[in-house]
């Protein structure tokens, strides 16, 4: 099994990856927990990963990102970074803008309809 | 001005001791915070698993938050690949703590480890 491999593919086969502890209907960890909430808040539909099923996904993903918890998002292949940055992103308001520069129409702009009524 | 917030017996633990001297080494912080956070966590009492740290530093100027966090996560690199689980991280420059930037709840453990 090449876990290196896997996980190039998983990231580059989806615009948004997380890598979590448990799932995103039942997160197994706080950290995680607040990743799945906010993007939820966005409506960003993601690919998530239960690293607690997969040992070697878990050890695996820490060497691929250099990067030392769970939980870690990605966006296009690029490592965006764990529950801190990403709450920090979501308040600042960057957040809305990194979706947006992967098509990503965030849920928090509303919606456009109803500006015309 | 340097605090180490104490666990609940009041005593700096190993772990803690360590992240700490580490951090100030490397980093030369204007204030930092070092927070046992274990014990929010399902692991055994005076666990030294979890923690939060407030680090305000002239390292962190022209640093994305990325790039501070990883500035922190390679100082700690030891702990981080031994005992420590889990590391919040707040970074500030002296600039962005003087205007009163917050630093933020943990969330919840969900009992998984």
């Amino acid at each position: 099994r090449d876990v290196q491999k896997e996980i190039g593919d998983m990231v580059a086969n989806n615009k948004v990856v997380v890598f979590m502890k448990g799932v995103p209907e039942a997160p197994r960890c706080g950290f995680s927990n607040a990743v799945v909430q906010i993007l939820r808040m966005h409506d960003v539909t993601y690919d998530a990963h239960n690293v607690l099923e997969d040992e070697e996904l878990r050890q695996g993903i820490k060497d691929f990102s250099s990067w030392p918890t769970i939980p870690q998002v990605y966006m296009e292949g690029e490592f965006i970074g764990g529950c801190d940055i990403l709450l920090q992103m979501h308040q600042s308001g960057e957040l809305v803008e990194e979706l947006q520069k992967v098509g990503i129409r965030s849920a928090l702009l509303g919606a456009e309809e109803d500006d015309k009524k | 001005v340097n605090l180490l917030t104490r666990n609940m017996s009041g005593m700096a633990g190993p772990v803690a001791s360590i992240i700490e001297r580490k951090l100030t080494d490397m980093l030369k912080p204007s204030h930092l915070q070092i927070i046992n956070e274990s014990y929010m966590h399902s692991v055994p009492k005076n666990s030294e698993t979890h923690f939060k740290v407030v680090v305000v530093s002239e390292s962190f100027t022209d640093k994305k938050p990325l790039a501070r966090h990883r500035l922190v996560n390679d100082v700690l690199k030891e702990e981080l690949s031994s005992g420590v689980h889990a590391l919040s991280i707040n970074a500030f420059t002296p600039e962005q703590w003087d205007k009163g930037r917050q630093v933020d709840k943990s969330p919840n453990c969900m009992g998984g480890f």
